[in-house]
């Protein structure tokens, strides 16, 4: 009974890292209609950004936060300003192609910069602290903090998106971009701050993945999907539904996992596919179509 | 079979008239450079990963390939007369289809004498699948043998007619596993770690693998199932470890999967005695990347700077090899650095003695023939594991850490006595 508990409970924090994977995601899709295929690959360069900042300053990679979160909304900014805006229309293909093509310039820019080793940001004796709840039930200290965060930055998106001017200009935008427009908001700030608020969670998602496991440049596409998984099961558009379906989805696997190792992705896939099938537009959908 | 080898023939003498026809017009352009009066020309194709998952394992070809262009810009000397030898590499993305591709290329549009490659079984099988049906004669390397042979669906009986291969098998692993473990008492309870793919599938098989082995030497295997790559949760598999009280982890996995895994038992609790886990622990770099929580990890070891071979090709030993590999790009040694280079030493041995190094048959005469020290040690087909795979030394060692660097300590040469050890296992702290 309590490994089953405490495998649920580790499913549920990782769910957490998920959430953070799909918030970025479900943001920018509910704002401007895009479907970011490179998603995974800015995860990747977020944690590679915290490896220059963690090895040439000294810091620790909580704390390198300070500086990757602004330098990846920086570069959302810039990204969604300079290529992005040129792309977004009637036609939903044009952005697809370009993030396609996004991600792999990435891969193969980090390949070329950083070499194809695997990497690990440390974060020291924080790794592997853990505490036990009870008997047979352990809580690692960075899981929990991972799924703290994770909460704290869900709440702040919900937050930002009900009680701020930027969250009604994302909400006038979404629900109609020319009425927006005419009511004199420049929507092209508007996509690109969105891509910059992405990207800032990109950074801590990037850098909570890059202490969990080792890195490389090539494994963004796989991170992306879980991300998307948690997405559609939550609802496009809503942040809190997003972290149901990463905690949904988290959950899905550890008790597939446990089933047999061989169905762990499986159970999450299936999951899935049985939420869009019955609930196409997710459990708490903000926006249709 | 006699009318097929026959009709083959002709096909080729056709194809080698008109490659001497074409040297024979192109003679007299060479006069010019009376020095360097070279009929021919040969090409060699390679093919590996450079991009991609399984960049790493072909991160030291630029160098590699480099070292032995400098060495064949004066050409090849076979039978008094002077070939150019030109290598066309390709790269392989770390995918099998895409390794499919570039071979036929290498094949049908540049025309290679000879095709080489490296890199796991996404890249050797593939290719040498190109090269037996298009009868190009093929080496290839950096595969245990058992997926290779047996990926391709090799029969023992009657092997393959184009493509050979060097490495060691999963016999090797697993009898250097053992030997490693029985240095250490332990209550011998293994908690197995086998992914969904060719290794995993290979390690973990219940009749070829590592269960059968760790049967008959007394150790109980826990196996709880495949798992899938780039995984994020191995929870039931520790809780499943712990429940048994394993002291030992094994399986084959790759460095992130690996990661997920050591720093969650961390968390869980779970902290075993030894853990020896192929594939992922090859590279000083992820060593590295695991930090503290990286020492005294083991890992089978194929190739070292400390190994007592040479290279017949430039001379150099394993340690001179290792040496001008960092001094040129600032890196450190990996294990694959000594099978890439030996892959082109195999190659140009193999032209040297080939009766026309153009003619496919002719070489594929000489690999048959082949008896050549290596930077890896001896590479002669004898027939055994089976017609197309000869096997190279395997031990197995422990990442140490001495003042602040890791190093590779050889800690068991039972399977490979040549091989000198460098120190003893010590269980993980």
């Amino acid at each position: 009974m309590t490994e089953w508990l405490n495998i649920i409970l580790q499913g549920v924090l990782i769910g957490g890292l998920y959430a953070m994977f799909a918030a970025g995601l479900s943001l920018i899709f509910g704002v401007m209609r895009l479907v970011n295929i490179a998603h995974g690959d800015l995860i990747v360069l977020a944690a590679y950004v915290a490896l220059m900042v963690t090895t040439s300053l000294g810091l620790d990679p909580l704390t390198s936060l300070v500086l990757v979160v602004p330098a990846m909304a920086i570069i959302g900014y810039l990204l969604q300003r300079l290529l992005l805006n040129r792309t977004l229309g009637d036609d939903l293909l044009p952005p697809l192609l370009v993030t396609f093509g996004l991600s792999i310039i990435i891969q193969n820019g980090l390949l070329e910069w950083f070499t194809a080793d695997s990497r690990k940001l440390q974060a020291g004796a924080i790794e592997v602290q853990t505490f036990q709840v009870m008997q047979g039930v352990w809580v690692g200290a960075l899981p929990f903090i991972q799924f703290i965060v994770a909460v704290a930055v869900i709440a702040g998106l919900q937050q930002l998106f009900y009680r701020t001017a930027l969250g009604r200009a994302f909400r006038a935008t979404s629900d109609d971009q020319s009425v927006a427009q005419l009511m004199g908001l420049d929507t092209r700030h508007v996509f690109a701050m969105a891509m910059a608020l992405s990207l800032a969670v990109v950074a801590i998602a990037g850098v909570f993945l890059a202490v969990r496991a080792n890195f490389d440049p090539s494994i963004g596409p796989a991170r992306l999907i879980f991300g998307f998984e948690a997405v559609i099961i939550g609802g496009l558009g809503s942040m809190w539904g997003t972290l149901v379906g990463g905690v949904i989805l988290g959950v899905a696997q550890a008790i597939g996992a446990q089933i047999d190792p061989g169905w762990q992705l499986l159970a999450g896939h299936i999951t899935f596919l049985v939420i869009l099938a019955v609930r196409p537009q997710g459990l708490f959908p903000k926006v249709s179509g | 079979m006699s009318d097929f080898k026959k009709g083959d023939f002709k096909k080729i003498s056709r194809r080698t008239l008109v490659k001497t026809g074409i040297g024979a017009i192109a003679a007299p352009a060479m006069f010019a450079l009376p020095t360097q009066a070279q009929t021919a020309v040969v090409k060699i194709g390679h093919v590996s990963p450079k991009t991609g998952p399984l960049a790493g394992f072909g991160e030291a070809d630029s160098f590699i390939l480099e070292q032995v262009r400098g060495i064949l810009a004066k050409g090849l000397q076979n039978g008094g007369k002077s070939y150019k030898v030109e290598i066309i590499s390709k790269d392989s993305q770390s995918s099998g289809s895409r390794a499919a591709e570039v071979a036929s290329e290498l094949i049908l549009g540049d025309k290679v004498n000879l095709l080489v490659g490296s890199g796991t079984p996404d890249t050797t099988n593939p290719i040498s699948d190109q090269a037996e049906i298009n009868e190009v004669p093929c080496v290839t390397t950096n595969c245990p043998w058992q997926p290779y042979f047996f990926g391709r669906k090799g029969d023992p009986k009657k092997g393959f007619t184009w493509t050979y291969h060097f490495f060691w098998g999963l016999e090797d692993v697993i009898g250097s596993f053992l030997a490693l473990w029985d240095t250490l008492p332990t209550n011998k309870v293994v908690g197995g770690l086998f992914p969904n793919d060719a290794d995993g599938n290979a390690w973990g098989d219940k009749e070829r693998g590592l269960p059968p082995a760790l049967a008959a030497a007394g150790y109980k295997l826990l196996d709880p199932g495949r798992y899938q790559v780039m995984n994020n949760d191995f929870t039931s598999q520790i809780s499943a470890f712990k429940a048994a009280g394993a002291e030992i982890v094994t399986g084959n996995m790759i460095p992130p999967d690996f990661a997920t895994f050591w720093s969650q038992a961390a968390q869980q609790g779970f902290k075993p005695k030894i853990v020896t886990i192929g594939k992922a622990l090859l590279f000083p770099s992820v060593i590295d990347s695991l930090g503290e929580r990286g020492n005294g990890l083991t890992s089978e070891i194929w190739w070292t700077p400390n190994h007592p071979f040479k290279s017949n090709l430039t001379g150099q030993s394993c340690k001179d090899l290792t040496d001008a590999y960092t001094k040129a790009t600032n890196r450190p040694w990996t294990q694959p650095i000594g099978f890439q280079h030996a892959l082109f030493e195999v190659a140009i041995d193999v032209l040297k003695r080939a009766k026309n190094p153009t003619d496919p048959k002719a070489i594929l005469d000489a690999i048959v023939a082949t008896n050549y020290e290596s930077i890896v040690g001896k590479v002669q087909w004898t027939g055994q594991p089976v017609k197309n795979v000869t096997k190279t030394a395997l031990v197995a060692g422990q990442w140490q850490r001495k003042n602040g660097k890791f190093e590779l300590v050889i800690a068991e040469n039972k399977t490979a006595p040549n091989i000198p050890m460098g120190g003893k296992l010590l269980p993980i702290t």
